[in-house]
């Protein structure tokens, strides 16, 4: 079996994780900032993966599972924000809700 | 037994904290039973206390009850030690019964007033504050009271605060008595550094064995404690104040600015009477002054159009007898002076406010007339408390106090004619503008309707008001005149008695000439404003009324002097260093705030790469590291 070493995993996991940052500074469906979200997330899951495989140390997926856990919750009540968005502005534009800020 | 001594400034003081707390939710009965009653119990505590004060002189002159002690640091120790004297007894026997009076009429007189907790609370802590200056051991438990009755005075001047008008009349009232407040401290400050105690009779005594009659250092002590004294007292050149005041409702004129705090003025003087002595300079410019105050608000008294207004100045020129007998050392003439005074003039207030009250407001005495028929119970108390003012010979108590006056301006060794004729035509000009305002309000046509008669709860007050300002005057009776001493006779415990010249001519001759100028002053006034009102409107219309309207345009003085400069300094200093600076400072942190607000821009995704960024610089610390 041919091993990958551990600076390629983490630089996959790195790779990832810039993805999900770049579809979320250019992405303005709010929806896709979403799932940019999940895929940076997921990166971090990714490394807790290699971490544990690396040690032999079964502590990396438990704080993945705790991880998806809490990646469920966070979706659930941000697609419910993303719902009401809709609802009260008929967009998913996210530069389109700029209330807040400072008025000068 | 003393300690029911401490207990008469306390029961108003707890009536205070009480309604202050408690009074939005507490029924308005019980408010006025609260608010009138605990002073109705003090005002029983003071006879039983005069009584065990008579009836067993304690040694030393004085009931003394010390509650704790309240500063003690260095050389300086103050303790709240109330102490009774006679001179004390007098005031509290006054204060407590004419406040007691003006509080159940006041029951009925702000029954419609919303804010009658409020009123309740702030007269309460007056008269505390009040018994507390005149009962206080030292001069610092003193001046809390002197401040204390100061805070209460503007507090009810500016009771209906909505009017902007009377808010500037409480600020003009606060800060005019300030400037003699200052002095007064000034003055305390002076007695402490060298005689070094504020305890009234250590410091009287210390006063008279280290200083000579007429050394500088008494001079400048006495000379600012009367600063502190013109300007509670409302006068020259701190008189301008009190008119004013009268924006404040009826029964605060009567209590505050009328029958007791006024006349604090008039206590401290004479309570610290050996200082005064010692400074017979000082003690001539009180007399002065006192001449000077009472003719000039006088002759503004004559000229005045809103009722409140007249006793106003009436009152600043009845002060001014009882200065003109402190400056001529007859003590406690002035003292007499002062309780026959608190009581015509405090029911004149009342009967005054009645009269305002049953017609809707109404102030200008012109718009008045013919309500003798109309409202008998307030004419014949006004017209008892306006004779006892113009010193109605032989019934009234007011002509006993004054005539003593007038007798000691003359034959006290420190008075002289000058002074004496000031009070004469001081006399003469009382009675003729206490009888303007009686023929003009009570007497003449029917000009306007009275929408009620005034009820039982504030008859009853003028009414018992009226019996003591005429019977007030027989415990004093003159030499020549079945010679009864005794207010004086009290008195003359603590108060040095007057030193006279002799061969004189005889008291007999000023009282007929007292009389004759009293009564001269009603039948002008009878002329002038009833019989022939031509004559009166015809002066009406000279400068020289519209000069004594203004209070001999003191204010416009003031304004030219002191306002205008002050507010011209302000304006220059407005830029100048330190402003800039200060300025500078504030714009610079405008300047940068705005810079980071542009930030602060709602949209989300700059946010982010703000995040984006910020981790991307930590990284690369913590790489280098």
């Amino acid at each position: 079996m041919v091993t990958i070493p551990v600076e390629i995993q983490i630089l996959f996991a790195g790779l990832l994780f810039l993805i999900g940052l770049i579809g979320l500074l250019v992405r303005r469906n709010v929806i896709f900032m979403l799932m940019s979200i999940e895929v940076m997330f997921n990166a971090a899951g990714m490394v807790f993966i290699i971490a544990g495989a690396h040690w032999a140390q079964v502590d990396g997926q438990v704080m993945f599972i705790f991880m998806l856990a809490v990646t469920a919750a966070e979706v659930s009540v941000g697609l419910a924000i993303i719902l009401q968005m809709f609802h009260h502005y008929k967009t998913l534009d996210v530069d389109e809700l700029n209330k807040l800020k400072e008025i000068n | 037994m003393a300690i029911l001594l401490a207990l008469i400034p306390i029961l108003p003081l707890a009536g205070f904290l009480f309604l202050s707390i408690m009074g939005g939710r507490i029924p308005r009965r019980m408010i006025a039973f609260i608010g009138a009653g605990l002073i109705g119990m003090a005002a029983m505590l003071t006879p039983i206390m005069g009584l065990i004060f008579l009836v067993s002189p304690p040694p030393g002159g004085a009931i003394a009850v010390t509650l704790w002690e309240w500063i003690s640091t260095g050389g300086l120790t103050a303790a709240i030690t109330f102490r009774l004297d006679a001179l004390s007894l007098v005031f509290i026997f006054v204060i407590t019964l004419v406040g007691f009076l003006i509080h159940l009429y006041s029951v009925e007189f702000m029954a419609d007033d919303e804010g009658y907790a409020r009123f309740f609370a702030y007269m309460n802590l007056f008269v505390s504050s009040m018994l507390i200056l005149v009962l206080a051991d030292n001069l610092l438990l003193l001046y809390l009271g002197w401040e204390g009755v100061g805070l209460c005075s503007y507090l009810l001047i500016g009771f209906w605060y909505k009017e902007p008008a009377n808010g500037y009349a409480a600020r003009k009232a606060f800060i005019i008595t300030r400037i003699g407040d200052t002095a007064m401290i000034i003055g305390l400050f002076l007695l402490f550094i060298h005689l070094n105690t504020l305890n009234i009779q250590e410091l009287m005594q210390q006063a008279a064995v280290k200083w000579g009659q007429g050394s500088s250092l008494a001079t400048w002590a006495a000379l600012l404690l009367l600063g502190g004294a013109l300007g509670k007292s409302a006068q020259l050149p701190l008189q301008t104040w009190l008119p004013d005041a009268m924006a404040g409702p009826s029964p605060v004129s009567a209590l505050i600015h009328a029958a007791t705090m006024v006349t604090a003025g008039v206590y401290l003087i004479a309570r610290t009477h050996v200082l005064f002595a010692l400074a017979p300079a000082v003690q001539l410019a009180v007399a002065t002054i006192g001449a000077l105050t009472l003719l000039l608000a006088g002759f503004s008294a004559l000229t005045q159009h809103d009722l409140k207004r007249v006793l106003a100045y009436s009152t600043i020129s009845q002060i001014g007898y009882m200065f003109l007998a402190l400056g001529v050392g007859a003590w406690s003439a002035g003292i007499f002076h002062f309780m026959v005074h608190a009581f015509f003039k405090a029911l004149l207030f009342l009967a005054g406010g009645a009269v305002i009250l049953v017609l809707n407001e109404e102030h200008d005495i012109f718009k008045m007339g013919g309500l003798r028929k109309k409202l008998p119970v307030v004419f014949w108390t006004f017209l008892i408390g306006s004779a006892s003012l113009a010193a109605l010979p032989l019934i009234t108590a007011g002509f006993y106090s004054k005539d003593q006056i007038l007798w000691f301006a003359w034959s006290a060794n420190k008075g002289n004619p000058w002074l004496w004729a000031a009070g004469l035509t001081g006399a003469f000009l009382t009675s003729l503008y206490t009888f303007r305002l009686v023929f003009l309000v009570f007497f003449g046509e029917s000009k306007i309707q009275p929408t009620h008669q005034p009820g039982r709860l504030m008859v009853i007050p003028m009414v018992i008001l009226a019996a003591f300002s005429l019977l007030a005057g027989f415990i004093e009776l003159p030499g020549s005149m079945g010679h009864i001493r005794l207010f004086s006779g009290l008195l003359d415990t603590i108060l040095p008695t007057v030193n006279m010249i002799h061969g004189n001519l005889p008291e007999v001759f000023f009282q007929v000439l007292s009389a004759v100028v009293s009564l001269t002053g009603i039948y002008l006034a009878y002329l002038v404003y009833l019989k022939k009102p031509a004559l009166g409107d015809s002066f009406n219309k000279t400068r020289l009324s519209n000069f004594f309207y203004q209070g001999w345009d003191f204010d416009r003085l003031y304004d030219i002097l002191f306002v205008k400069p002050l507010v011209w300094l302000a304006e220059i200093d407005k830029n100048d260093f330190i402003d800039i600076f200060n300025s500078a400072i504030a714009r610079i942190t405008l300047w940068f705030s705005s810079l980071l607000s542009l930030t602060q821009n709602g949209k989300l995704r700059w946010y982010v790469m703000g995040f984006a960024i910020g981790i991307v610089f930590i990284l690369t610390i913590l790489m280098n590291l």
